[in-house]
């Protein structure tokens, strides 16, 4: 991941920052600039939305083999989460035994390091998921 | 003075005990335990670092407080394991929390001191009217050379706070006591620290410390009786005890920041990791002295008294995070210090 497009995604990284359709209510997550559903209406009505952070797991995976911005962090899961207001998103699960983790599993947002360029380059922050207390 | 408006606190799940690292370097663990007063200290995930501990601990104080975030106008981030040597943990936490961008923001390091230093210049900026809140973060993710006496203690967490008005705490007086002294440093480029052994001891954390409560204590006409509450820096669990009973405190009185003993070191945490947990538990009217230690070396010293408005907020309740917790080996400890090239 280059530096520009981290810098760009930063409010959505850190802060779960999404759009929602100001004509018909959805939520969208990473943002979009039009609603799929409601298309040249939603233009313009697009508004940002935080996600509150809280959802359910839909379906997980354990990481055995990673790409080689991961590599010595393995094994670890990630999982395609379903959140509380509808849109669905992937992201790692932190803090977790790796055989605890289920579907139908509640986790919450946190604030972890996502990955970084080589020792010399810049590091990346994000959400990763724990399980909701 | 300013106030305390709200406060959070950080502190990894994983932990390792005395014993593991003692064992790898043929050390008889309760030997090491009951020479430190340490039982067992947090261990960071290979994913958390001073950004990730900060932003936590940030969002905390944020939630608790209720205060709007952009309306800080200052964010300091004390540490001596700052993610970056140039390139400010601190506007990590300013974007993380949404208080960019019209905000001044900087990173301190003074050793295990940098975040009280971080308080005052946020009690600063808000009795001169130059900001509405301040938030001044203490955190660290140690940092010790394996089989360095340092190993059994270096443990990462961090804590903040929101410095304003209308708080739920009053910060009374707060003066310092520094010089120039060599007990422990860590020369530029070199990732692990040196330290001068028992030189960190009287000259250091025992003559800083009694020097700056007994200031702070002079100053503003107090003994050591008056206060409910009393948190010194936590290098080991021993010191504190000992430099309290220096100075004419009960054991009662330092008890409930005392964590030292069952996380270990978390350096520039420490003192406010401290003070976080006494906020857990203390009531209106409590009075709080609070002195922090920075190697190289000085002392930040604090008197504070609990306002009715701590009874309106949740509390965040270090000691129940601290509870929820997962023992690692040291072979995973290694693993997830990053310490396999």
């Amino acid at each position: 991941m280059g530096v520009a497009r981290y810098w760009r995604e930063i409010p959505h990284r850190y802060n779960l920052i999404g759009k929602k359709c100001g004509v018909c209510g959805k939520v969208y997550f990473p943002p979009r600039s039009i609603c799929p559903d409601c298309r040249r209406k939603s233009a313009g009505k697009m508004e940002d939305y935080k996600l509150k952070g809280s959802g359910t797991v839909e379906s997980f995976s354990i990481i055995h083999v990673p790409p080689p911005e991961f590599e010595g962090k393995s094994p670890y899961a990630v999982a395609l989460i379903k959140m509380d207001e509808g849109c669905y998103l992937t992201g790692q699960i932190v803090d977790c035994d790796l055989k605890d983790i289920h579907i139908g599993m509640r986790v919450e947002a946190c604030f972890r390091r996502i990955q970084e360029d080589g020792k010399r380059g810049a590091i990346y922050y994000g959400y990763k998921f724990r399980k909701a207390e | 003075m300013a106030d305390i408006v709200g406060y959070g606190a950080y502190v990894p799940r994983y932990r390792i005990k005395v014993d593991e690292i003692a064992r790898i370097w043929g050390r008889d663990g309760k030997s090491v335990s009951s020479g430190l007063y340490v039982f067992e200290k947090s261990v960071p995930a290979m994913d958390e670092d001073t950004a990730t501990i900060s932003v936590e601990s940030a969002r905390k104080a944020v939630k608790q407080s209720k205060i709007n975030p952009a309306d800080i106008g200052a964010i300091y981030v004390g540490s001596e394991s700052h993610p970056y040597a140039v390139k400010p943990t601190a506007t990590i936490v300013a974007e993380a929390i949404e208080a960019t961008p019209v905000l001044t923001a900087a990173d301190y390091e003074f050793a295990c001191k940098a975040g009280t230093a971080g308080m005052q210049n946020c009690i600063a900026l808000v009795e001169s009217k130059m900001i509405k809140y301040g938030m001044a973060i203490g955190t660290d993710v140690a940092q010790a050379a394996p089989g360095d006496a340092l190993e059994y203690t270096a443990a990462a967490g961090g804590s903040a706070f929101i410095i304003g008005r209308d708080g739920i705490a009053e910060i009374n007086e707060t003066v310092s006591f520094t010089t120039d002294t060599p007990d422990f440093w860590r020369r530029e480029g070199e990732p692990y620290p040196g330290h001068g052994e028992r030189f960190t001891g009287e000259p250091a954390y025992f003559k800083h410390i009694t020097n700056a409560a007994k200031m702070l204590m002079e100053k503003i006409g107090t003994k050591p009786s008056d206060y409910d509450f009393a948190v010194f820096h936590q290098p080991n669990g021993k010191f504190p005890l000992r430099v309290a009973k220096k100075l004419g405190f009960e054991r009662k009185q330092i008890e409930d920041g005392l964590l030292c003993p069952i996380i270990g070191n978390t350096y520039s945490g420490s003192s406010l990791l401290g003070l976080s947990a006494v906020l857990d538990v203390a009531k209106p009217g409590h009075r709080i002295i609070v002195v922090s230690y920075g190697s190289g070396a000085g002392s930040d010293a604090f008197d504070i008294t609990v306002k009715d408005k701590i009874e309106e907020v949740e509390r965040i309740g270090v000691k129940k995070m601290i509870e929820s917790k997962e023992y690692v080996d040291y072979g995973t400890y290694m693993k997830f210090r990053g310490e396999f090239k």
